[in-house]
């Protein structure tokens, strides 16, 4: 089906080839040709795409079919008012000589540029500060090219300075040796983190320090790399629904829910109605979750502990009733491809319907502190404000991206699971300061309630689970008393679920802001290639926008009203 | 750690009985200093949080300082990049301290074996008790917790603990 943008695409790119991979127009182009498609592809009005989402590369060394060059970089973008999406596909001849850098165009790709140099080598001229982001600093080689080693890790012995890039920074915010004097003052260096209680984790905050205004600030990230990325392509398609649990931690369902989507997208498994409604109820009570623990910590950060017992009692027992149903607190891995580990289990209604009254009070009684609070409206309000170009500039997304008063969600618009038949609203800010990300938080808290509250009334009785044996394990009488149904198990769980070959892209709303997966199949059961668009990285990437030129301590509740998770932001 | 003044009584009679008051003191005042980097840390947080209630032990005053702190609590995945910090962390932090691995990366690098992941933090740190758990139930952090009071009731003050404690961080 021709769609309008293919009809721009064709008009526009008329030499280029294209492709449709589920609803993703992929541009394939050179190097000498990236930059200006890029370019194109951001400012032609028809077009607009303001969202990098993301960049990653495929290294094709081992790969069953020849590619026409080792690497291929690929972009992924879109345009949050029409919906589209485009991903661009560039080969490299040489990582060496590498490709141009786009961080001039969107501020997103600075960060995933060097994510791209770190895991691969790849090198992008023009690039301000090209330096490794997840690895150490003493780290040699280029851990997610194929012929690296899963097992060589590699000691740190000491943590890196930064002293060279915040000086760095200080220029480019115009500070230099000259305005010091002026102002008859030192600058003081200020380093926050990684083990600091303020940081929710492991992540380095270093701040040049005018008295306590920021002037300069530098962020580093990677403490908490793992290496999901690289650990997922020695694991079959379903033993990495207990990985996807450890990287939003907070809301560990949504992350399994938003995974096996993207794999069923690209199989067209058609789940069943009852999985479709399972899934929606649990995707937002886990929203609910996350926005919980963040609001909790975000307060306790301004000193209002007495709303962390608020919050955190209702989310403490939340597991009772999640543990219930998924056997785990936190890490539920309750999803499989095709369907959901188990069905609800009996009076589960009841259950959910006592728990969500008993948030609604919760989260009430922290409101009646802080709504009409002039301490934290003076703490909050235009603070950090974070305007829509900026993020949308730096791939913010979700709660951060609507604080700032732009009204994109997935969810509505680009619906799937039947949330369009779902009565809800999205908050959307308007100032873009700590205050907006908190509220909006607030009212998605009471959004995903009526979501729920619509879908149990819904949800549909019947299977659970596909039909489909190619890709769904048959039912445990027909294992036991028949060979095919024997040699089927076994086939689905030694050698994983065959997906077709391909590459494709799929996203998802998380509580954070779009998760997508971007998979490279070679029709095995294991990935090629699986690459996670982490919402955090993104707005991380963009804190420093936010807190120069404001006072040390907002950068803090700052940093909580953004919601960084490490196992999210480092994979 | 010897205090000084009994360090010259030796064994005596009134170290043992130094011993039973200082411990008993020491056992129901832990003040942990928690180096939360993952998943853990969030059940550390319901630990903390009022239904498990971690002050029923005398160790609800978390320290983020090393140095107002005598037990660690290492809660999550330790990578390469953050060795260094931990190690100077746990330095920081005065005699005697103790340590708790809580959770199977902190115990053993967990389901992360691979490039990044240091393969359990007892190969830079000494660790006195292991969490099992992906993460471990709050349940699991007072199961330790106890252990660690079990620990420091049966010990002698005057001896200096994890003396020849070598890591892969500590030069050789």
């Amino acid at each position: 089906m021709t769609t309008p943008l293919d009809t721009i695409l064709a008009s526009v790119f008329a030499d280029i080839t294209r492709e449709t991979v589920l609803d993703t127009r992929l541009l394939t182009v050179d190097g000498a040709a990236l930059y200006e498609v890029l370019k194109r592809l951001k400012t032609y009005p028809d077009l607009d795409f303001s969202l990098l989402l993301d960049i990653t590369a495929v290294d094709y060394l081992t790969y069953p079919k020849r590619a026409a060059a080792r690497f291929v970089v690929v972009y992924t973008l879109r345009n949050w008012k029409k919906n589209y999406l485009v991903q661009v596909r560039v080969p490299v001849a040489d990582p060496d000589t590498g490709l141009p850098s786009v961080a001039d165009l969107w501020g997103s790709a600075l960060w995933a540029e060097r994510e791209v140099f770190d895991q691969y080598g790849i090198t992008f001229t023009g690039h301000p500060d090209l330096r490794r982001i997840l690895n150490h600093h003493q780290f040699k080689g280029h851990p997610l090219r194929k012929d690296y080693d899963i097992h060589a890790g590699q000691v740190c012995t000491e943590p890196d300075s930064l002293e060279p890039e915040i000086r760095a920074r200080l220029k480019v915010n115009g500070v230099d040796d000259s305005t010091m004097s002026d102002i008859n003052t030192e600058i003081m260096f200020l380093n926050i983190g990684p083990s600091h209680p303020a940081t929710h984790g492991a992540i380095r905050i270093f701040a040049a320090l005018d008295g306590e205004t920021i002037m300069a600030n530098v962020n580093e990230i990677g403490y908490l790399h793992r290496g999901f990325e690289k650990t997922a392509e020695h694991r079959t398609y379903n033993q990495i629904v207990p990985l996807t649990d450890r990287l939003n931690y907070c809301s560990a369902l949504m992350n399994n829910i938003a995974y096996v989507k993207a794999i069923e997208s690209w199989l067209g498994l058609a789940i069943t109605e009852r999985a479709v409604f399972m899934r929606v109820i649990l995707s937002e009570f886990f929203r609910i979750q996350d926005h919980l623990v963040c609001l909790a910590a975000n307060l306790v950060d301004m000193g209002g502990l007495t709303n962390y017992w608020y919050l955190y009692n209702e989310k403490e027992a939340s597991y009772d009733l999640i543990s219930r149903l998924t056997g785990a607190r936190l890490t539920s891995s309750f999803t499989r491809i095709g369907g959901m580990a188990h069905d609800f289990y009996e009076g589960w209604q009841d259950d959910l319907a006592r728990q969500l009254v008993d948030i609604e009070k919760g989260v009430n009684d922290s409101l009646k502190l802080v709504a009409r609070n002039r301490i934290v409206h003076d703490r909050t309000q235009n603070v950090c404000v974070l305007s829509p170009e900026t993020a949308l500039s730096y791939g913010f997304t979700g709660p951060n991206l609507r604080a700032s008063g732009v009204g994109f969600d997935l969810r509505k618009d680009s619906p799937h699971y039947f949330y369009e038949s779902f009565d809800f609203n999205v908050p959307v800010g308007t100032t873009g300061d700590v205050y907006d990300r908190m509220m909006v938080r607030f009212e998605e808290i009471f959004e995903s309630m009526r979501i729920i509250r619509q879908a149990v009334k819904m949800i549909p009785e019947g299977e659970l689970f596909a039909a489909d044996h190619r890709y769904v394990l048959p039912e445990k009488s027909k294992v036991y008393n028949s060979i095919e149904g024997a040699a089927n198990h076994f086939k689905l769980i030694f050698e994983g679920v065959r997906v077709p070959e391909g590459a494709w892209y799929d996203s998802f709303e998380a509580a954070n802001g779009e998760l997508g997966f971007y998979f490279v199949s070679d029709g095995s059961g294991t990935p090629y290639k699986l690459k996670v668009r982490p919402p955090c990285f993104y707005a991380m990437g963009g804190f420093h926008e936010m807190v120069e030129g404001e006072m040390i301590a907002d950068a803090i509740i700052n940093l909580g009203s953004i919601n960084i998770i490490g196992g999210e932001l480092d994979r | 750690m010897a205090l000084g003044l009994e360090a010259g009584l030796g064994d005596s009679v009134l170290t043992t009985k130094l011993d039973t008051l200082i411990n008993w003191g020491r056992q129901y005042s832990l003040w942990p200093m928690v180096f939360g980097t993952a998943c853990c840390a969030i059940e550390f947080m319901s630990a903390a949080a009022s239904q498990h209630d971690i002050s029923r032990f005398g160790a609800e005053v978390v320290r983020f300082s090393p140095r107002q702190a005598d037990l660690l609590l290492v809660c999550g995945t330790i990578s390469y990049k953050q060795a260094p910090i931990l190690k100077r962390i746990y330095e920081q932090m005065p005699q005697p301290k103790w340590v708790v691995s809580m959770g199977a990366c902190a115990g053993s690098g967990g389901m992360y074996d691979n490039y990044c992941t240091v393969q359990g933090i007892d190969s830079i740190i000494p660790v006195d008790c292991y969490i099992s758990g992906c993460p471990p139930r709050p349940e699991a952090v007072l199961d330790a917790l106890m252990n660690i009071q079990e620990q420091v009731r049966s010990d002698s003050v005057l001896r200096e603990r994890h003396q020849d404690f070598k890591g892969i961080l500590d030069t050789p």
